[in-house]
């Protein structure tokens, strides 16, 4: 039952991703969609199909599965519902990163300061890490402190330097435009290696939903599957942030909705929350793509806004997969 | 305690006497006592003195609100951005100055900070808020409105937006009487109010059971202590804009240097003070707004006593 | 007499009735303990009687008003409570915790008073906690937490004490002690006991006034030598047993046959 659900989410998936080739300003027929990606003729539906919209898609699609597994890794290893990977500082790390090497470095092109974000989620994360080792509520203020100290470092540099703050203000909403092939390229392979490692944690994972102590009965290593559940979380994450900018809700979200598909079990959890998290950031990208014709909304705020009423709804419900 | 606590009291008292001499003209330690020449003295009664005296209000007042937002929701990440204010007023606030490019940023900042914390209130409930839900209505406003501030930001012109986020920061910058007279009317009330209240959280924070079987009434304490954090806030952003991170760290800092549970609302805001003042002195050398240090001071300052205590 | 008692209760959560329509009075000045298979409505009734749950049908009175409309400190002077897995705010001390007991006995102004110090001191004597005083609560075994606890419901100083479940996690010596403690409680200072128990030997071996419940109702109360008969154990709990009379104290001791009946 659960893998035919699966395979319907990848349909599902699979026709988002055609929508997103044939959404845009120029809205293209799915004929000639279908047409262009088996043989290019360098028309002019052509050009936009594999230019912009074939990265685009791609990379919606990637950085939507990445978040999604993110977000699942991150509620159980901190067995924490309301966890979301940003509190391991991997937000702010990327932005300090990212807009220093912008305003100090001078580095303009979003495949430029990639590298920048990327090293800087990295960083951030193991100083939180490491100042929060000893419990999940250290942890949780260890992200804060060093969130706000990174983010205060932002806030002076863009107040200081106007190109600083204007690639910054751009890069802090969260969008899949202007985003060319080489991103995904760059992004790519950290984003395979931690989903693999995400899936590969798998059943370590539910032995660890069951409590340090019994964990340890069971002959599993908790220690370990958390050390590497957070490296994982940071490749994936990390490279999303890098690549895309900040994308809020999609982490925290999709595991409940694919918790009541899936179930506790986070050998489908994390594919299905991969899918769902795919689907829901395509999604909203075209939608955002639809809503403001001829131009475009940034799929940050959609998202924002398509998870508001979510969480809500969560909220509400009479069991929450509370610890 | 009462040792700790006459410490902070001097650290405050000391850097409100630096903040009130040393500048770029500096003046003489006897000007604060009736002495030195005019000119000395209106620099200081004019411009030292308000905003001195607004760090003061201001760190006091969100030392305070985070003290009582953290026993409320039992969480040391407790504060009034769990029922979305702090972004709630950013938004109203960047939609004064750059949609409707109006002057009234203040007043638009807390209408915009309490209207938020009463929808996330208002969806939370149903028969009494429970901790989490409330905590999950308030990320999804939270998030929903940050991503309005970004939007905002990205479609104005760029000099605007950067004198917008100026505000966003939290300044303190040309504070004058005029804009500290609310505060100063209004802490004086809502301090005592956070006080009184504070022996109640304290049971509160044995359970809701254990504090009923010991009489104190649960939901209404809460409800108390959210509206008396809420209106402390208020008032510190109206004078200061969302400044970061004070109304978090000051309470653990304040906890970590006392070693005291339960609210201890005086600490926090003796210790909110303290931050508070003590950064606008870096802010006016570096001609930086204040909210950029208290963001690095605050959180490596917490990060430190983290790592102490590990 | 009866200071406390409840008429025609029924206490549910949410969707889910647990007490259907109980009378219960509290005799004053006897050890009341209440037993009953899990599940049965223990808790949920020693709660509403503790007015921590709202009948949905019936009322608790107290001292013959409704309790619901008494001020909620004034019900904290004449009625103390021990819940079930209470919640110990992050580093506090033992002695801290046992002074918050102290509540509903102070003024807002005023600091602790010298009743209150003795209050303390004399409930954490009782428990056997002295030593543990400076101690942080976290730091200390389940046990150990459990009698702090129980010191601080003892600090209230209270005429009528609730107590649920106060012997979980104790080894048997502990066990034995609180119980003593609470029999002591009554005899020489006449205070009210209700109890919840699991351990049914104990329950019989000190309660004055037995209430056994089954799914939410009352199936018998009396003393334990008058109502506990192995047909009142296989109703209530599903358990096929002996009842002799326990050669320490002559209470009936319930002693399991080899196959038990499960329903």
């Amino acid at each position: 039952m659960r893998i035919g659900g699966l395979l319907v989410g990848v349909g599902v998936l699979v026709l988002v991703a055609l929508a997103s080739l044939a959404v845009g300003a120029k809205a293209i027929p799915p004929a000639t969609v279908w047409h262009e990606l088996l043989r290019y003729d360098g028309s002019a539906d052509g050009v936009v199909i594999r230019s912009l919209r074939v990265p685009r898609t791609l990379l919606g699609l990637a950085v939507g599965a990445a978040l999604g597994l993110a977000g699942a890794l991150m509620q159980a290893l901190t067995r924490n519902p309301l966890a979301d990977p940003g509190i391991l500082g991997v937000n702010a790390g990327a932005a300090a990163a990212s807009v220093a090497a912008i305003g100090l470095l001078g580095v303009a092109d979003p495949a430029g300061y990639l590298w920048f974000a990327l090293a800087g989620a990295a960083i951030a994360t193991v100083l939180v890490s490491a100042l929060g080792r000893s419990s999940p509520a250290r942890l949780v203020l260890a992200g804060a402190a060093v969130s706000a100290a990174l983010g205060s470092f932002v806030a002076g540099l863009t107040l200081v330097s106007q190109n600083a703050f204007d690639a910054y203000r751009f890069w802090a909403v969260g969008t899949l435009a202007g985003r060319p092939l080489s991103v995904l390229a760059a992004t790519g392979p950290v984003l395979l290696l931690g989903a693999v490692l995400a899936i590969a944690l798998g059943r370590p994972l539910n032995v660890l939903a069951l409590g340090e102590d019994t964990g340890h009965a069971l002959g599993a290593r908790p220690g370990r599957t958390r050390v590497l559940g957070i490296v994982a979380v940071t490749l994936l994450c990390g490279a999303a942030t890098a690549a895309v900018g900040p994308i809020g809700f999609v982490g925290l979200a999709v595991p409940h909705i694919a918790r009541l598909v899936a179930g506790p079990d986070q050998r489908w959890l994390l594919p299905y929350s991969a899918v769902l998290a795919a689907i829901l950031l395509l999604g909203a990208d075209i939608l955002g793509r639809v809503l403001a014709r001829p131009g475009e909304l940034q799929v940050g705020i959609v998202t924002a806004f398509l998870g508001a009423p979510i969480l809500i709804m969560l909220a509400h419900r009479r069991r929450l997969a509370v610890r | 305690m009462k040792v700790r606590l006459t410490a902070l009291v001097l650290v405050v008292v000391v850097i409100a006497v630096v903040a009130l001499t040393t500048g770029d003209d500096p003046v003489p330690l006897a000007t604060l006592f009736g002495g030195g020449d005019a000119a000395d003295r209106l620099v200081v009664g004019m411009l030292r003195l308000p905003r001195l005296l607004a760090g003061l209000f201001v760190g006091a007042a969100l030392g305070a609100g985070g003290a009582v937002f953290q026993s409320v929701s039992r969480n040391p990440l407790g504060s009034p951005d769990i029922v979305g204010f702090d972004i709630g007023a950013a938004t109203s606030a960047l939609l004064v100055l750059l949609v409707w490019h109006g002057s009234a940023v203040a007043l638009g900042a807390v209408a915009g900070g309490v209207g938020t914390a009463l929808l996330v209130y208002l969806l939370a409930m149903r028969r009494g808020v429970r901790g989490h839900r409330l905590i999950l209505v308030g990320i999804g406003i939270a998030a929903m409105l940050s991503s309005v501030n970004a939007f905002v930001l990205t479609r104005a012109d760029v000099t605007d937006a950067q004198s917008a986020a100026v505000w966003l920061t939290g300044s303190l910058n040309g504070r004058e009487w005029t804009d500290i007279r609310p505060i100063l009317l209004a802490l004086p009330v809502l301090l005592p109010l956070a006080l009184w209240l504070g022996r109640d959280l304290r049971m509160l924070e044995l359970g809701d059971d254990t504090a009923r079987a010991l009489g104190v009434g649960a939901e209404r304490t809460r409800l108390a202590a959210i509206v008396v954090g809420v209106g402390m806030t208020a008032v510190a952003t109206a004078c200061a804009g969302p400044v970061t991170f004070v109304a978090l760290a000051a309470p653990q800092v304040a906890r970590r240097l006392t070693r005291v549970t339960g609210p201890n609302v005086l600490p926090a805001a003796l210790t909110g003070a303290a931050l508070l003042t003590g950064a606008d002195l870096a802010a006016r050398r570096l001609l930086l707004p204040v909210g950029v240090l208290t963001g690095v001071f605050g959180g490596i300052y917490l990060a430190f006593l983290l790592r102490r205590a590990a | 007499m009866t200071r406390l008692h409840g008429v025609d209760l029924t206490i549910g959560y949410e969707r889910r009735t647990v007490v259907h329509g109980v009378d219960i009075a509290v005799p004053d000045g006897e050890f009341t303990v209440i037993v009953g298979a899990n599940g049965s409505g223990k808790s949920t009734l020693l709660r509403g009687l503790a007015r921590l749950l709202r009948p949905t049908g019936g009322a608790v009175y107290l001292d013959g008003q409704q309790i619901r409309s008494l001020p909620s400190r004034e019900v904290a002077r004449r009625l103390g409570l021990l819940p079930q897995g209470p919640v110990a705010p992050d580093g506090i001390t033992v002695v801290d915790l046992v002074g918050r007991g102290r509540y509903p006995h102070q003024r807002r102004l005023r600091p602790p008073s010298h009743a209150d110090r003795i209050a303390v001191s004399d409930a954490m004597a009782a428990t056997g906690v002295t030593d543990l005083a400076d101690r942080h609560v976290d730091e200390l075994s389940g046990g150990q937490r459990q009698r702090v606890w129980l010191a601080m419901a003892l600090a209230q100083q209270t005429p009528i004490m609730l107590l649920d479940e106060p012997t979980t996690f104790l080894d048997i010596a502990h066990q034995v002690d609180i119980l003593e403690l609470c029999a002591d409680l009554r005899e020489h200072h006449g205070r009210t006991l209700v109890v919840v128990l699991h351990d049914l030997n104990h329950a019989c071996r000190y309660a004055t006034h037995l209430v056994a419940l089954c799914n939410g109702l009352i199936v018998a109360e009396g003393p334990p030598h008058k109502i506990v008969t192995s047909e009142l154990v296989a109703d209530v709990f599903g358990l096929r047993c002996r009842v002799i009379a326990d050669p320490e104290s002559g209470a009936p001791l319930v002693i399991p046959s080899r196959r038990p009946l499960r329903q």
